[in-house]
């Protein structure tokens, strides 16, 4: 049987720890598929004008596209590159929900993310997106510091 | 098309040069505006708000009725029956989680909302209320509640014919379903009624849209501030709308999109405090908007006078039928057109039976319309135009001078509000203007410079004109949208009904599912 493994990524160097800790956990396991997770923080709440309503669906491919290829594909690509199966996954929404839901749906054994990168007072107020997850995710989550 | 763009382009040159000549005489600039105004606008007001030969009664309000009956029966009551499913679509429990990023239904109404939910609410009603008696409110209501079928059946139209461009970017609405809908069923002149729909709505644009909110803010201004000439107010308010359309600073607009949900919060949040401090009149303002509906209780125009404009102020400020709102709507990117206008007909209920009301109330217990207080009638003013008012007001500053009589400060907030809602809804009927613009025109930077640029110059004439022949003309405009628009669905609804058919069996039969809740 195969071992999902999700890494969830936030476009900071820090990520790279995280996948490092799961190459070598795939290594150990043996039989794994890592997915390389990256959510663009986005709210179906949110006020907009009838413009970038019209625009939107262009913006989200760009959106998506951007990240897959600055984020999500080099990370994909090293994996495989060290003999490992991996697969890119980008999706709009609100980050500890969406990597929670993903894993539910690809039925992952554990959820790998770093530390939060962000410092200082804008986590003091917002929190941060790793600590959301520890707290709600239905599935054992490692935070790599 | 090109004599049209010639005969439009003259129009509002010479009311553009018009204005630019007077500048010189500041002085009398308003009143020169407004002269001028007046008489352009003069026949085409006349024609829209024709009385049945032989009645007092507007050939067009009925239309507007006959048309959300025929709709609300068409449908079986679709209003009703998928009341709940709005909700449950607007929360997300529909949405497939691979979709997030699109255009979400609680957006798309959100967008449409802050383009209906503005002065119609605030200084339309105060319009109907101070003419047609609180009674109006009775028929504003019913009118409400019907206007949610005209409106189901213009989004799901939207969605369903909109265009889709290469690059992503969609444009959708009535000029689209009327061609697109007339070719699928066979129907000649499609093409022909779209570009009448998109000339009226360009009016519809620079009247309701644009004019009415500048006069009706700087109303509220100059209330506050001390009366001024009202071109200063339309000169700021053009630079700022200018800056956003054509400049592109959408940080404005952005911050304005933020802004106004929560004025809109804040304005009901008021009018329900205003309610619980005089809850013991709760019950005689509702007996004097039922009574009222039918014996007028001494209104002008009787009970006849105020259904119209219950009806009237109805449809000014929820747009159902006229079809701005499928442009509004178009924009998301759903599987199912049905559910987008299942979605939208919560609009005229937010925006028509919930704020409309509001204010009503408010207005009816604030005792600001003067009664006659043997008989309990109330008393018109001199000209018998309108029931006599305490300090002689009307429109947005009746409704100022209503919340202010509970609570006092309240003017303040609300004036503050009213430039908000006026900003926020000349930003999204911009769009729609525009948009039937391109659908006329092509699309193409400088066509588009074009359009924006006499949106400016009618800001300014807006603020400067009276009252009177503004909102003559912005409801004129806009009723005319309505005129081709019905017609059109009434071909183009059973469209629509196939469309829902087919949605509510899949809907029983499970195959719609729930992604969450």
């Amino acid at each position: 049987m195969v071992t999902k493994l999700v890494i969830g990524l936030d476009g900071h160097g820090s990520g790279e720890r995280a996948l490092a800790y799961a190459q070598k956990m795939a290594e150990l396991i043996g039989n794994t598929e890592l997915l390389v997770v990256y959510v663009l923080e986005w709210s179906p709440y949110s006020f907009q004008t009838p413009e970038e309503n019209a625009e939107r669906h262009k913006r989200r491919e760009e959106e998506i596209s951007t990240a897959m290829q600055r984020v999500v594909d080099p990370a994909v690509e090293k994996l495989k590159n060290a003999g490992l199966t991996a697969r890119g996954i980008v999706r709009h929404g609100d980050v500890a929900r969406t990597i929670n839901a993903i894993s539910e749906e690809e039925e992952a054994e554990q959820i790998i993310v770093c530390r939060s990168s962000e410092g200082g007072l804008s986590q003091r107020i917002f929190g941060s997106a790793t600590s959301h997850l520890v707290m709600s995710a239905s599935v054992p989550v490692t935070v790599v510091g | 098309m090109k004599k049209i763009q010639i005969l439009l382009l003259s129009i509002w040159a010479t009311a553009g040069f018009t204005s630019i000549a007077y500048a010189q005489e500041a002085s009398t600039l308003d009143a020169k505006v407004n002269a001028v105004f007046a008489s352009v606008t003069g026949p085409f007001v006349s024609l829209i708000f024709a009385p049945f030969p032989g009645t007092s009664f507007p050939w067009i309000v009925m239309w507007l009725v006959v048309a959300a009956s025929i709709f609300t029966i068409y449908f079986g009551v679709v209003q009703f029956r998928f009341f709940g499913h709005a909700i449950s679509l607007v929360k997300g429990d529909y949405s497939d989680p691979n979709d997030a990023g699109e255009v979400s239904h609680f957006q798309a109404l959100a967008t449409a909302l802050s383009g209906t939910v503005g002065l119609g609410n605030i200084a339309g009603v105060a319009v109907a209320v101070g003419i047609g008696g609180p009674g109006a409110t009775f028929w504003m209501i019913l009118a409400g509640l019907m206007g949610m079928a005209s409106k189901f059946t213009e989004c799901t139209l939207g969605v369903k014919y909109r265009n889709e461009y290469e690059d992503g970017t969609v444009s959708g609405g009535p000029m689209y379903y009327i061609s697109k809908g007339f070719k699928e069923l066979g129907l000649p002149g499609g093409k022909a009624l779209a570009v009448v729909f998109s000339v009226f709505c360009i009016l519809g644009a620079l009247g309701g849209g644009n004019m009415f909110q500048a006069n009706q803010a700087h109303a509220q201004i100059s209330g506050i501030f001390g009366d001024y000439p009202g071109w200063i107010t339309g000169v700021i308010f053009a630079a700022v709308v200018f800056a956003v359309i054509v400049g592109g600073i959408k940080s404005i607009a952005q911050v304005t999109e933020k802004v106004v949900p929560f004025m809109g919060i804040l304005y009901v949040g008021a009018a329900l405090i205003i309610l619980l401090v005089n809850y013991d009149k709760i019950g005689w303002a509702f007996g004097q908007i039922f009574s009222g509906a039918f014996t007028g209780l001494g209104v002008a125009g009787g009970f006849v006078g105020a259904l119209i404009q219950g009806f009237k102020r109805a449809a000014f400020s929820n747009e159902a039928g006229v079809g701005s709102a499928a442009i509004a709507h178009s924009a998301v990117r759903t599987k199912e057109p049905i559910t987008e206008g299942v979605v939208s007909l919560l609009e005229p209920f937010i925006d028509t039976v919930v704020i409309c009301t509001m204010t009503a109330l408010v207005i009816t217990i604030s005792g600001q319309l003067i009664a006659d207080p043997v008989s309990g009638h109330f008393v018109l003013n001199e000209a018998g135009t309108a029931i006599k008012t305490i300090g002689d007001t009307s429109g947005v500053s009746l409704t100022s001078a209503a919340f202010g009589s509970t609570i006092s400060w309240f003017p303040y907030v609300l004036a503050i509000a009213v430039v908000l809602f006026a900003f926020s809804t000349m930003i999204s009927w911009s769009y729609y203007g525009l948009k039937s613009w391109t659908y006329l025109f092509g699309e193409g930077k400088a066509k588009e410079l074009t359009f924006k640029i006499i949106f400016c110059i009618f800001v300014v004439i807006g603020a400067a004109a009276n009252l009177g022949p503004v909102i003559d003309f912005s409801d004129a405009a806009i009723f005319a949208m309505a005129v081709v628009n019905i017609f059109c669905l009434y071909f183009l609804m059973k469209l629509v009904k196939k469309e829902l058919n087919s949605y509510s069996s899949r809907l029983l039969s499970g195959e719609i599912k729930k992604f969450k809740g």
